[in-house]
């Protein structure tokens, strides 16, 4: 996306992104903080506790009509930001591959930023798309009101949230684990829980039976995360918008 | 007077007609169903998780393994994740080669669920039929990414590399008679656009051959009319896409609402169904199949007429070629960097869906600014159809949850993940 590009969009009509941004901020004044995305979509932050008077609004009202919920997933921020391996001091040090092995480099979350319930909304009648975003409260028990009463096709894919990052919701009707096996320990997409896993099975030719055992893989990094500040992508120095309301690819 | 109570049945994991690793518990009242209770996950790789720990091309070739019967759609979802993410564009010949390989991706998956449908509710010819013609598709992958299955073709800002001029002969073997394999060669005497040229001309006969033998079938009928009826609103509260919203009588389809690629150039119909149950969506399917064969058409004749290159000329994305690396500096700096690295993919968030043979299979990106993804999200359109498996059998005859597993397209790759 071009800094020509943004500019002509914010002196023109406003696009179908700006009228649903207006549409959400009328319906809903204050209770929506929108993030800002380079991507032309419309992400909102919504708080815990009012999810499930937005969700109804946003299904209900004329200009909205999110009749459908595509899906809900979790995601755990516990590392987001951080990489596993210094670049920028790397000339000064030495080219070691100082890979922060296991758990990534440790850093300050702010309570309550740890794990999030993102919902993916779709209007059929108007042809546009939402997107959602809650911040569970409790890092240790972290916990959202259900939506299956207001969209049905909620059901499993709270499940999966449940069973994947361990967050309960509230109100929802048989919240049992789904993917993982029967008796499984932990949730594994947390950030925290090793890509190995923590049990391997094996038939016991003795036992006459399959086993479970600790893992005897050591976890590796084969590819260290790196985050790189590359100045083409960087909104300072390319004047490229990064306000949703600026943007210009709209009926993606 | 005997005692009669319902009592609980054990459908799967490992049934023919339970297309993969679905296990279900039913709950019965003599031969119907009260209660259906899935039980998946026994295919759970986590994808996702593992495309976490890889820079973000490497996990191309697991998005072909999501939904193993269309690949390419499911790749074709997360090129366009990462591409909205860099600001990418492919070039148009690469757009017209995605589409058309969407579509034979969607002719590949269709057969798959016809073949596969009909054997299930008793037509064994259909299947044999299905495989014939599918055979010449994946052969279409395999001309143009070495693997029949899952192709790793796609990458974002294009594709892998242009489509070959010769297509691949058969050699003499003791395997197929010399008439047999003279006849398979005179079709791949030209090249692939040819090829799959020659395939749109003899496909509709096909299509016509595969109703003749299902579409005025009694039997088919009597298994599929008024079986699995889901109305409107059911469907979009049930979060319902592809076939299944259609078959309910909702006019939705990404590649016209939400084009994406080519889409909005080229000229097709979607056909929508009117009761909602499994004849409905039999009919939308087949016809599907004509109308991909006519977008393929289409396809087959613009790249014939405009060649141009495949894929960006982007060097921090794309790796340079062989003979440039050996003798330039710089390009061998940067495929090294590719190689070991990745490219970082600017931090923000970004929802991709594309109109997948099955429905919406959408793919949701977080990242942090890294050469890894830091969430991956792929929203398969058979979860939400299997989880209203339960509301849709409700009622119906133990022999009717085989024709729903059927109508559903339900593959385990993608529904586990």
């Amino acid at each position: 996306m071009s800094a020509d590009s943004g500019i002509t969009a914010a002196v023109a009509t406003p696009t179908r992104l700006e009228i649903l941004a207006q549409a959400v901020t009328a319906a809903l004044p204050g209770k929506l903080t929108p993030v800002a995305n380079h991507t032309g979509e419309l992400t909102y932050e919504v708080p815990a506790d009012e999810l499930k008077a937005v969700a109804q609004v946003l299904r209900e009202a004329s200009a909205l009509k999110f009749e459908m919920c595509m899906d809900v997933c979790g995601v755990d921020y516990l590392s987001h930001g951080r990489d596993e391996w210094t670049t920028e001091t790397a000339t000064s040090s030495g080219f070691s591959r100082g890979v922060a092995r296991g758990a990534q480099r440790a850093g300050a979350l702010p309570p309550g930023r740890r794990f999030a319930v993102v919902y993916h909304l779709l209007s059929l009648s108007l042809n546009q798309r939402l997107r959602l975003r809650v911040f569970c409260a409790d890092d240790a028990a972290p916990m959202v009101d259900s939506v299956t009463d207001i969209w049905a096709a909620a059901n499993w894919f709270e499940r999966e949230a449940f069973d994947l990052f361990g967050i309960l919701f509230k109100g929802h009707p048989d919240l049992r684990r789904l993917l993982t096996d029967y008796g499984f320990i932990g949730h594994p997409f947390r950030k925290d829980f090793p890509l190995s896993g923590n049990v391997e099975v094996r038939y016991d030719p003795e036992k006459g039976r399959v086993v479970y055992q600790p893992v005897s893989i050591d976890p590796r990094v084969l590819v260290p995360k790196v985050i790189r500040h590359d100045n083409r992508y960087d909104p300072a120095l390319t004047n490229a918008p990064v306000h949703t309301t600026s943007l210009t690819n709209s009926d993606g | 007077m005997a005692e009669i109570r319902n009592y609980t049945m054990n459908f799967g994991p490992q049934h023919p007609a339970a297309h993969g690793v679905l296990r279900l518990v039913l709950e019965m009242d003599g031969e119907v169903i009260q209660k259906a209770d899935p039980h998946v996950g026994l295919l759970h790789r986590a994808t996702e998780k593992l495309a976490e720990s890889k820079p973000f091309n490497q996990s191309i070739g697991y998005m072909d393994r999501l939904d193993y019967v269309s690949m390419m759609c499911n790749e074709h979802a997360y090129v366009m994740a990462i591409e909205k993410l860099l600001g990418l564009e492919p070039p148009l010949r690469a757009q017209y080669i995605r589409v058309m390989f969407d579509e034979i991706t969607r002719i590949l998956n269709h057969l798959m669920w016809l073949g596969a449908h009909a054997i299930d509710i008793g037509a064994m010819t259909v299947f044999l039929y299905c495989f014939r013609e599918r055979e010449d598709l994946m052969d279409c992958y395999e001309a143009v990414s070495g693997t029949r299955m899952h192709a790793t073709y796609y990458r974002p800002g294009g594709v892998y590399r242009d489509l070959p001029e010769l297509m691949p002969q058969y050699p003499y073997s003791q395997w197929r008679s010399k008439k047999e394999v003279d006849r398979l060669n005179t079709r791949r005497s030209g090249g692939l656009l040819d090829f799959i040229a020659d395939f749109t001309k003899r496909f509709p006969a096909n299509v016509d051959q595969y109703e003749t033998l299902l579409t005025d079938n009694r039997i088919w009928k009597q298994r599929t009319v008024n079986i699995g009826v889901v109305s409107p609103e059911r469907a979009m509260q049930l979060g319902f896409s592809g076939p299944m919203l259609r078959g309910s009588g909702i006019e939705w389809d990404l590649r016209k609402k939400q084009p994406y690629d080519v889409y909005d150039k080229l000229d097709f119909d979607i056909p929508v169904g009117r009761n909602g149950d499994c004849y409905d969506r039999y009919l939308v399917r087949v016809e599907e199949l004509r109308q991909s064969n006519r977008i393929i058409e289409q396809c087959v004749a613009w790249l014939k007429a405009n060649p141009g290159p495949v894929m960006i000329d982007d060097r921090k994305v794309r790796p340079p070629r062989r003979e440039e690396m050996k003798g330039d500096m710089e390009s061998l700096i940067h495929h090294f960097k590719l190689m070991t690295e990745g490219y970082c993919v600017p931090a923000g968030e970004v929802y991709a869906a594309v109109e997948a043979p099955k429905g919406e299979l959408g793919v949701y990106l977080v990242s942090d600014g890294a050469n890894k993804p830091y969430r991956l999200k792929v929203r398969p359109p058979g979860f939400a159809h299997l989880a209203s498996l339960d509301e849709m059998v409700r009622g119906h005859m133990l022999a009717d949850v085989v024709a729903v597993i059927g109508t559903q397209d339900i593959v385990f790759g993608e529904i586990d993940r």
